[in-house]
């Protein structure tokens, strides 16, 4: 296996630039690491400078740098990703409403306040875009043109949404439970933003109403009041600013399950980019992938050290091993796991080459409890989602 | 044990009692306030059919729906243009979608 065959990017991870523009203010920008990469660096409501992916609606991307400061992403850095223009800038949380309605026996209308009085529940999750990286596949795809920082791992709090639906009480013939929030497209033919799960994936014990984000009210941009959290899955289920919950006796059809968010249903969910014609499923839980995060591609580690860390995470089965190679994937040694914040958080990892000076193509691989590990080459699918090959480094040691 | 220490510990399995029921978050109270940047002074680029862009494009989404893209052939270009009217509503006059398409190709992708 030679990781570094194929490699054809410059060796920048996200070179950052500032220059000078009219009126004395300093416009930061970065370079992403594909074609047409150049993205402003710009501080939206409640967040620090975030790179703009597109400003409405607002699409900002996490530095990746910050993945290396904690285990948890801080609310002003955690990534944003909107669907629909109209997003509502100002939200009331003493009058929000989470509309229960459909197949159920008594329809609910539930405040805040009323979430505040069922039971708690407090979990660590990473949200990660179903497009995360997408910039990165080969072929180009069109689509919101990511690098790796579409995802954040953040400690939610909230109400089992279990709980609600009891409290509902789901009649006999359920199928699936949709989930619609506050952003609505600008034409009233604009498909209105909605998700479903099927009903066992809702009443699992870790699907919440969350109302918190680290210990904080979540930010406007991240679904101020609250919002859904399927931990192990994708982020397109994660409605923000959740308004209604509808229980359904048909499968949704739609646009937003029927056509988009959709997935080969190949193996390893891959096809070539010349195939047509196959079936396709709901996206649906994440697959595992790591990342060094303490040195970019590209980088010189500081001087005498050979220290890397990173983070690992997967669909929810939780990190079994994080292996490291310096010698681009032909050899494999273990990583250090640090503190375990629960299967569907991110996992820190450190280890330490075993290299003299020089420049090396490090890569690192995680492996789920489920036994799923990373592959050396990535698949491909015509929307650019799941991206999880094993990520490769070329890194200088000093 | 002095009664004091016994005073001083009860004080602090209090506190740790109290301190570890107070870590989780309660929901929010109140209105949240804030007002998004706009299109952040983006912009299509100059040239034929850019009026036509902005007036149709623009209502829904700034120009770097557009510029970021990979380079697009004129077939998907057409496709994304298709797919605005189509599936996301946009009342674009059909009279138009060819210099939509004509613009984004020469602008921002290839033949």
């Amino acid at each position: 296996m030679d990781l570094g065959r194929g490699r054809f990017l410059a060796a920048t991870g996200a070179a950052i630039a500032a220059g000078a523009i009219p009126g004395g203010a300093v416009a930061q920008s970065v370079k992403l690491p594909f074609a047409n990469g150049d993205r402003p660096l710009v501080a939206f409501p409640q967040k620090r400078p975030l790179i703009v992916l597109t400003p409405r609606p607002p699409q900002l991307e996490t530095p990746f740098a910050v993945f290396d400061q904690g285990v948890y992403t801080p609310n002003d850095a955690f990534y944003v990703r909107w669907h629909l223009a109209n997003i509502p800038q100002s939200v009331n949380a003493d009058t929000h409403r989470i509309a229960v309605t459909g197949l159920v026996n008594s329809a609910l209308s539930l405040s805040l306040a009323d979430l505040g009085a069922m039971p708690a529940v407090e979990l660590a999750a990473v949200n990660q875009c179903s497009g995360n990286s997408r910039g990165l596949f080969e072929p180009r795809v069109a689509g919101g043109e990511w690098s790796n920082g579409a995802m954040g791992n953040a400690l939610w709090t909230g109400v089992r949404l279990r709980d609600i639906l009891d409290r509902a009480g789901v009649k006999a013939g359920a199928k699936q439970v949709q989930f619609n929030g506050l952003e609505t497209g600008v034409f009233p033919a604009t498909p209105n933003f909605k998700k479903s799960l099927d009903l066992d994936v809702a009443r699992g014990d870790d699907v919440i109403v969350a109302y918190a984000m680290n210990g904080q009210p979540l930010p406007v941009l991240n679904g101020y009041p609250v919002r859904l959290i399927v931990p192990g899955w994708f982020a397109t289920y994660w409605v923000k600013m959740l308004s209604a919950i509808t229980v359904r006796d048909t499968v949704d059809d739609n646009f937003w399950m029927k056509t988009a968010y959709r997935i080969p249903d190949t193996p390893n969910n891959d096809v070539l980019p010349s195939q047509t014609g196959f079936p396709t499923i709901p996206i649906n839980r994440m697959r595992v992938r790591s990342f060094v995060t303490n040195v970019a591609d590209g980088g010189t580690l500081p001087e005498g050290s050979r220290a890397l860390r990173g983070i690992a995470f997967d669909g929810g089965s939780g990190i079994k091993g994080v292996e490291v190679s310096s010698d681009s994937g032909a050899t494999w040694r273990d990583a250090t796991l640090e503190a375990d914040y629960g299967k569907y958080s991110f996992r820190r990892w450190h280890a330490e080459l075993d290299v003299p000076r020089g420049t090396f193509v490090v890569a690192v691989r995680a492996t789920g409890n489920d036994g799923a590990t990373q592959r050396a080459t990535a698949g491909w699918n015509p929307s650019g989602y799941m991206r999880s090959a094993i990520e490769t480094y070329q890194v200088t040691v000093s | 044990m002095t009664k004091q220490s016994l005073i001083v510990l009860g004080i602090v399995i209090a506190l740790s009692a109290s301190a570890f029921a107070a870590t989780k978050a309660t929901p929010p109270k109140g209105t949240a306030t804030i007002s998004l940047p706009g299109d952040a002074g983006m912009a299509f680029k100059p040239g034929p059919g850019a009026g036509v862009v902005q007036g149709q494009c623009l209502s829904c989404h700034s120009s770097a729906y557009v510029s970021t893209q990979p380079v697009l052939t004129k077939a998907q270009w057409t496709a994304e243009v298709t797919k605005m009217k189509a599936v996301y509503g946009a009342p674009i006059p059909d009279d138009q979608v060819p210099t939509i398409v004509d613009y984004l190709t020469t602008q921002y992708g290839k033949p």
